[in-house]
């Protein structure tokens, strides 16, 4: 009656939901150097994991015939990241290494973040008693020191790649839980909880309609910030020997290294190697969360001190440009 | 729109306070009113009068600190305080509905218009799945002149009037026989404040419906109401039809808001203000909450606060000042 016609073409609202988000996040990295260079050596990192079979240029698991001379053999073109205490291939190991570290990453994150987001959602929204008794548990988890924490437990319940899973993700929740609580304790004031509230919607329907889908973002991007401290605990803990002794992982090699004469013996190519994929991962992770976390959080939005100088198109500022 | 003689829903006695580390703020002490099917009442008064924490208490949904500690809201005879939560649920939207202000904030920003009004059919029942219930929204949003193709459109692809109409359309969802409209047009600019006003009187017109209209707005609520309720500091300051308010205002409060509004009639009349300011509601005077801004205050205004009186029949006004006679 009053409406101008409705937008057709590129602007079709009927695009689809999925494609439309995808689209958004492409726009994003594209506008973020700093979070494309994350995406794409996080890329890398998952390409080697998922098929380092084909790519490692030896079998890790493989017996072989050991001579001395094979013991921390220098970078030669028949192994290019030279060989191991073991006289293994070091590059092999390498690549199969990062299959645990992204492994460990993950789940552990993925862990973390099913529990913050509980603890979060139900501290924020809720309130009141329980929401005080979650937040001093998180106090208390937050206070003792992982680390020492995670040694004790792992040392107690044995170092299997799936406990240590579990232990990096049980105590890796603490600060998605806060962040979650604060922005369902701004969420929950504002007014469309109020009018779900008077279209007779109960407690668990604005959460899940209205708290959670506003709140997600922020948490995926936390997760992979997460993603980066999970990958340094659990190479951590192998260093220290207490990773799974069964699985190749990053951790693992640099403690083989450091224990087994690597320094000694000169070969720098056992310790950089393990060292600079832990880098690696951690960094790219760090990049793009950082982005995404930039974008999703409306704390750490500055759009409107950025990009004042794109916003004039006036031809006589064209011109003035050449 | 004939006025139906039973009330539909009936507020007596209502008082809401807010129970803060400040002290208890009385912000609705009182209220008593009715409406009628069919009847379109406007509740009037300056900011901060208890307009909108009173037509919260009637939906139950005051925030954590609000706490009505008095009266009986009967819709259709029942008293609904006295629901369980559960029940209280299905009331709110079947039966009364309401329109917030700022329909900008009402709307969440990442979720579809379309779906957000889906969400309260599917929340009584009225359509099995949000996909399902595209017709009904399709025809919502028709009926309040939004293109149905829209509605798959998010809150910030809408202009601010379209907005409040799809909050209408959303209001409408489940049939209510009463909508509260809380200052419906505050936000919008005048062309389309009188778009919404249109909408909503041909609305109530075609389905029936009882409307409460908050506003402080003088002007609108002359053009579409039948009664009239002034607050003043969260009491009932005068209660009479829309003639009688304007053609013969009795409280002092209510004089001084009409004076102080433009009249086309009488275009030299110079605006006046009220000095002062509202009471504090943590710190009420002792007597009349109006006394210290009345210009015909008396001694006993400042110790007695006055009952609300039925001084004519069909008016309430709560003021020692007025007598059989009037003032």
């Amino acid at each position: 009656m009053y409406e101008t016609p409705v937008p057709r073409g590129p602007l079709d609202p009927r695009s689809g939901r999925g494609r439309r988000a995808l689209a958004a996040l492409i726009s994003l990295f594209r506008r973020s150097p700093l979070g494309l260079i994350g995406m794409l050596m996080l890329g890398l990192a998952l390409f080697a994991a998922t098929f380092a079979p084909w790519l490692a240029p030896y079998d890790p698991d493989e017996s072989i015939h050991v001579t001395i001379d094979d013991i921390y053999a220098r970078p030669s073109a028949e192994h290019l990241l030279g060989t191991d205490d073991g006289g293994k291939d070091v590059l092999s190991a390498f690549i199969f290494g990062s299959r645990v570290s992204l492994l460990v990453g993950f789940s552990a994150s993925l862990i973390s973040m099913v529990i913050g987001g509980f603890v979060g959602l139900v501290a924020g929204f809720y309130g009141g008693r329980i929401g005080n008794a979650l937040m001093r548990l998180t106090d208390i988890f937050l206070v003792i020191p992982d680390l020492p924490l995670m040694i004790v437990i792992v040392a107690m319940v044995g170092p299997s790649l799936w406990n240590i899973i579990l232990v990096i993700g049980i105590l890796g929740w603490t600060g998605t839980a806060r962040m979650v609580r604060a922005q369902a304790l701004s969420l929950k004031e504002r007014q469309f909880v109020l009018r779900a509230r008077a279209l007779g919607a109960g407690n668990f329907h604005i959460l899940r309609r209205h708290i959670f889908p506003l709140v997600l973002p922020l948490m995926v991007a936390n997760t992979v910030l997460v993603i980066s401290l999970s990958i340094l605990s659990e190479s951590t803990l192998s260093f220290l020997g207490l990773g799974d002794p069964t699985t190749l992982s990053w951790g693992g090699m640099l403690n083989f290294a450091f224990t087994r004469g690597a320094i000694s013996a000169r070969a720098w190519w056992a310790l950089i190697a393990p060292g600079l994929g832990i880098v690696w991962v951690v960094l790219a992770c760090t990049l793009v969360g950082n982005t995404l976390e930039e974008a999703f959080n409306p704390r750490l939005q500055s759009h409107h001190l950025q990009g004042d100088d794109k916003m004039i198109v006036s031809p006589s500022r064209l011109k003035a440009e050449g | 729109m004939e006025i139906d003689a039973s009330p539909l829903l009936d507020v007596r006695h209502l008082s809401t306070h807010f129970v803060t580390d400040e002290g208890v703020f009385r912000a609705v002490e009182d209220l008593s009113f009715q409406l009628r099917r069919g009847e379109f009442l406007g509740l009037v008064g300056e900011s901060g009068c208890g307009k909108t924490t009173a037509m919260l208490s009637v939906l139950r949904l005051l925030p954590a600190a609000g706490r009505i500690v008095a009266g009986e809201v009967r819709l259709e005879g029942e008293d609904i305080l006295a629901l369980e939560a559960a029940e209280m649920r299905r009331v709110r939207w079947r039966k009364m509905s309401i329109i917030f202000q700022g329909a900008m904030n009402a709307l969440n920003p990442v979720r579809s218009v379309g779906d957000q009004i889906a969400e309260a059919l599917v929340l009584h029942e009225m359509a099995p799945t949000y996909h399902q219930a595209g017709k009904r929204v399709a025809e919502l949003l028709e009926l309040v002149g939004i293109d149905a193709a829209r509605a798959d459109q998010y809150p910030h692809q809408y202009s601010g009037g379209m907005r409040q109409r799809a909050m209408i359309a959303m209001a409408l969802a489940c049939n209510p026989q009463i909508v509260i409209a809380d200052e419906p047009t505050t936000a919008l600019d005048v062309m389309i404040q009188a778009q919404i006003l249109e909408l909503l009187e041909r609305l109530q017109g075609e389905l029936g419906l009882a409307v409460i209209l908050v506003t402080h707005d003088l002007s609108v609520v002359a053009e579409v109401c039948h009664n009239v309720l002034v607050m003043y500091g969260g009491v009932l300051a005068e209660y009479a039809t829309v003639d009688a308010i304007y053609n013969e205002p009795l409280h002092p409060y209510t004089r001084l808001l009409l004076e102080a509004f433009p009249d086309l009639s009488r275009p030299d009349a110079r605006l006046v203000s009220i000095p002062g300011q509202p009471p504090r509601l943590n710190a009420l005077p002792a007597g009349c909450r109006f006394a210290p801004r009345c210009p015909m205050v008396i001694d006993r205004c400042r110790v007695e606060a006055p009952p609300v009186r039925q001084v004519r029949p069909g008016r309430w006004a709560t003021c020692h000042r007025i007598d059989e006679e009037g003032v």
